[in-house]
C-alpha cells in the first residue's frame, strides 16, 4: 500500500511538472502580450517596458519557467497581473463554491444516473430501457447553456422556485447543480446500465435468486456492488474535471467558482492565475483518481489479491 | 403423493425466429427422501427443467405453454413471485455446475450464507452465525470461523461447492437440486462432494435431483433414474431395474455402449447419429432416426410416457 501511495505520488510529480510547462509555453505562443494588457492602450513604449522588466517577462521563457517553479517549491503561486492579489488567495476564494457545486453535480449525477441505468438495465429492451437510451443520449450531447438557461428560464424566472443566479443559499445551488447533473448524469446512466447487465447475466445473480433473494435485492446488493467499479472510476474523473472550474455553467448562473475565474483570467492574458488554475485541476485530477483506486478494493475485495 | 412431479411440462424459449420448442411434454416424479438422477445428452433440456421446477427462468423469453410441476402438491406454475421466492432457499435448495462463478466474488462466504437465514428465519444474528458455522461444519469444511471471514475466489473448487452446499442447505430443504454439480471438479474432489450429497440426504431426509451426464455417477448414488432426450423424459426407473433391463430403445444403446459402469464417464458415450436441435424435432418420436426398433407410427405419432409397475418408458416398441 505503502509502495503503490509512492508510486502514485512520484507520478502526480511527473505529471504536474509537465503540465506546467506545456502551460507555460502555450501561453508563450498564444497571441497576444499581457503587458500591454496591464498598461492599457494609451501606455508609451518605456511604461511598458518597465512594466516587462518589473513582472520578469523580459527574460527567456525557461528562465522565467524556473522563476516561476522556485516559487512553487515555497508553496507560491505568483500573483495576478491584474489584481496583484496572490494566485493562490484567489483560488482559495473561489475553492467553496467550486466543491459545493461538485458535491452538487455529483450527488445529482449519481441520484439519476444509478437509478435510470439500473432500471433500464433490469428491463432490458423494454420502452423503459429504450425511453433511458434516448434520454441519456440526449444528455451527453446536449449543450449546457442551453441546458442551463431553459432550466433558469422556467424554474427562476417563470416559476420564481429558485433564485435568478449567485451562491450563498442551498436554493443558489440547485440549478447550476442540477444543470451539471443532468448532462453528466447521462454518462452514469449509460455506464451503470452496461455495466449492469453484464453483471446480470452472471452465475451468481442465479444463485442470489435461487437463494430467495427478491428482484430488489438482486439488484442492489448482488449486482451494484459487482458493477459500481466503472461508476467509481468516473466519479473519480468527475472530481477532476468539476476541479477546473464548470465555466459555461458559472456564467450562466454567475456562480463564482473557479471557472470564472480562470474564463477572466485567459481573457485578460493573466498568466499566473491561468497556470495556478490549470496546476489546480491537475492536482484534482490526480486525486479523483487516487481516490477511485483507493475505493476499488473496498468494494470489489479480489482487487486486493491482485496489487 | 410424490415430493415432486412434474406432468407434462411443455416450454418454449420465444426468439427473433419466433417460439423455439425446448422441453415438450416432460414427466418425471420423485418421492421424499429418494434421489433421482437425470440424464441426458447435453442441450436436451436438463438444466431448463430444473430451473424452471425454481421458476428462475424469465419469462419471457421463457413460455410455459403446457404442463404442471407440483412439489408438496402445490403447482408451482401458478404460485405467485411471492410464494415461489419462500420456496426458494426454503424448502427447495439448489446448486449449480460452477462453485467457481455461482458464489458472488464482492461478499464473504459469511454474509451468503448469512443471507440464506435472513430470508427465511427470524434467527437473531448469533444464532445465525452459529447455524452458518455448523452448516461448514456439516458440510466438510475446516476452520469454519476463518472461512466465514473469507472471499469465494480465496478458496478451492471444491470448498467453494461445499460453501454453495452449506448455503442451499441452510434452511433444511425438503428438495435439493443439483445441475451438474461435480462437472467442473476434478475426479476425487468429484467422489467427495457426492458423498457428502449422500450423507446429507441420509441425516436430512431431503430428497435430491441430480442431474448429470456421468452414468457411472448416476449407477452409484440415484434410487431412481430418469432418462431425457430431446426435451422430454423417455424413461424413468429404479436405477437397478434401470441398468439391469432398459426399456428405451435409447437407453439401450447407452448402456450397450459402455463396457463397465465407473463414475469419471465424464460424456455419455456416442451412439450413432445426431440429436435434433430444438425446432427440428420430427412430428413422431424425437429419436426416430437414430433407433433400431422403430415402427411406421414411430415418424407420425410421439410417444407418451407410460408407466407400469414403476417403470415408465416412452416408446411404441420398448425393449422386452
Ligand atoms: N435463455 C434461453 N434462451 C433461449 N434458449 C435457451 C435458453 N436457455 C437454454 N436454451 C436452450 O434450451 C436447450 C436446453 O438447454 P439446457 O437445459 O441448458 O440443456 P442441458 O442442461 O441439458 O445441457 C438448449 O438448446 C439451449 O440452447
Ligand atoms: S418410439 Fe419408435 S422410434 Fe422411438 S424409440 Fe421407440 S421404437 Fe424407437
Ligand atoms: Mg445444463
Amino acid at each position: 500500500m505503502l509502495r503503490y501511495l509512492g508510486a502514485r505520488l512520484g507520478q502526480a510529480l511527473l505529471i504536474l511538472v509537465g503540465i506546467s510547462m506545456i502551460t507555460f509555453a502555450l501561453i508563450y505562443l498564444l497571441p497576444g502580450d499581457p503587458v500591454r494588457q496591464i498598461a492599457g492602450r494609451s501606455a508609451t513604449p518605456e511604461t511598458v517596458e518597465s512594466i516587462r522588466r518589473q513582472l520578469g517577462l523580459d527574460l527567456p521563457l525557461w528562465q522565467q519557467y524556473l522563476r516561476y517553479v522556485g516559487g512553487l517549491v515555497q508553496g507560491d503561486l505568483g500573483r495576478s497581473y491584474q489584481q496583484k492579489t496572490e494566485v493562490a488567495t484567489l483560488i482559495a476564494s473561489r475553492l467553496p463554491a467550486t466543491l459545493l457545486l461538485l458535491a452538487g453535480a455529483i450527488t445529482v449525477e449519481l441520484l439519476i444516473g444509478l437509478s435510470a441505468g439500473i432500471l433500464a438495465a433490469a428491463r432490458r429492451g423494454s420502452a423503459l430501457d429504450r425511453a433511458v437510451m434516448v434520454a441519456s443520449f440526449t444528455a451527453v450531447s446536449a449543450p449546457q447553456f442551453v441546458v442551463g438557461i431553459l432550466l433558469l428560464y422556467v424554474f427562476a424566472v417563470q416559476l420564481g422556485w429558485f433564485p435568478i443566479g449567485g451562491y450563498g443559499s442551498f436554493a443558489h445551488l440547485v440549478l447550476p447543480a442540477l444543470t451539471l447533473g443532468l448532462l453528466g448524469g447521462g454518462w452514469y446512466a449509460r455506464v451503470t446500465r452496461s455495466s449492469m447487465i453484464d453483471v446480470l447475466r452472471q452465475d451468481y445473480i442465479v444463485t442470489a435468486r435461487a437463494k430467495g433473494a427478491g428482484r430488489a435485492r438482486v439488484l442492489l446488493v448482488h449486482a451494484l456492488r459487482n458493477a459500481a467499479l466503472p461508476v467509481i472510476a468516473m466519479i473519480g474523473l468527475d472530481i477532476g474535471l468539476f476541479m477546473s472550474g464548470a465555466v459555461v455553467v458559472e456564467s450562466v448562473f454567475g456562480w463564482p467558482g473557479i471557472g470564472q475565474l480562470a474564463w477572466q483570467a485567459i481573457q485578460r492574458i493573466d498568466t499566473p492565475i491561468i497556470v495556478g488554475v490549470t496546476l489546480v485541476a491537475a492536482v484534482a485530477i490526480i486525486l479523483g483518481n487516487l481516490l477511485a483506486d483507493l475505493v476499488a478494493p473496498w468494494v470489489d475485495p479480489r482487487i486486493r489479491l491482485r496489487r | 403423493m410424490p415430493l415432486l412431479e412434474i406432468d407434462g411440462l411443455t416450454l418454449a424459449f420465444r426468439g427473433a425466429e419466433g417460439e423455439l420448442p425446448v422441453v415438450e411434454g416432460l414427466s418425471l416424479s420423485l418421492e421424499a427422501g429418494q434421489v433421482l438422477g437425470l440424464v441426458g445428452e447435453s442441450g436436451c433440456g436438463k438444466s431448463v427443467t430444473a430451473r424452471s421446477i425454481m421458476r428462475l427462468l424469465d419469462s419471457p423469453p421463457a413460455v410455459y405453454r403446457d404442463g404442471a410441476i407440483r412439489f408438496e402438491g402445490r403447482d408451482l406454475l401458478r404460485l405467485d413471485e411471492t410464494a415461489m421466492r419462500a420456496l426458494r432457499g426454503g424448502r427447495i435448495g439448489m446448486i449449480f455446475q460452477e462453485p467457481m462463478t455461482s458464489l458472488n466474488p464482492t461478499f464473504t462466504v459469511g454474509f451468503q450464507i448469512d443471507e440464506a437465514l435472513r430470508l427465511h428465519t427470524d434467527l437473531s444474528r448469533p444464532a445465525r452465525r452459529a447455524r452458518a458455522r455448523e452448516l461448514l461444519a456439516r458440510t466438510g469444511v475446516g476452520a469454519p470461523d476463518r472461512r466465514l471471514a473469507q472471499y469465494p475466489f480465496e478458496l478451492s473448487g471444491g470448498l467453494r461447492q461445499r460453501v454453495m452446499i452449506a448455503m442451499a442447505i441452510a434452511c433444511d430443504p425438503r428438495l435439493l437440486i443439483a445441475d451438474e454439480p461435480t462437472t467442473a471438479l476434478d475426479v476425487t474432489v468429484q467422489a467427495q462432494i457426492l458423498e457428502l450429497l449422500l450423507e446429507l440426504r441420509a441425516r436430512t431426509g431431503m430428497a435430491l435431483l441430480l442431474i448429470t451426464h456421468d452414468l457411472g455417477v448416476v449407477a452409484e448414488t440415484c434410487d431412481e433414474v430418469a432418462v431425457m432426450y430431446a426435451g422430454t423424459i423417455v424413461e424413468q426407473a429404479p436405477a437397478e431395474r434401470l441398468f439391469a433391463a432398459p426399456r428405451h430403445p435409447y437407453t439401450a444403446a447407452l448402456l450397450a455402449s459402455i463396457p463397465q459402469l465407473r463414475p469419471g464417464v465424464r460424456r455419455l458415450p456416442s451412439i450413432p447419429g445426431t440429436v435434433p436441435a430444438p425446432g427440428l424435432r420430427p412430428p413422431g418420436c424425437a429419436f426416430v432416426d437414430r433407433c433400431t426398433r422403430r415402427l411406421e407410427r414411430c415418424t407420425s405419432d410421439r410417444p407418451a410416457l407410460r408407466v407400469e409397475a414403476e417403470h415408465g418408458v416412452a416408446c411404441w416398441n420398448p425393449v422386452p
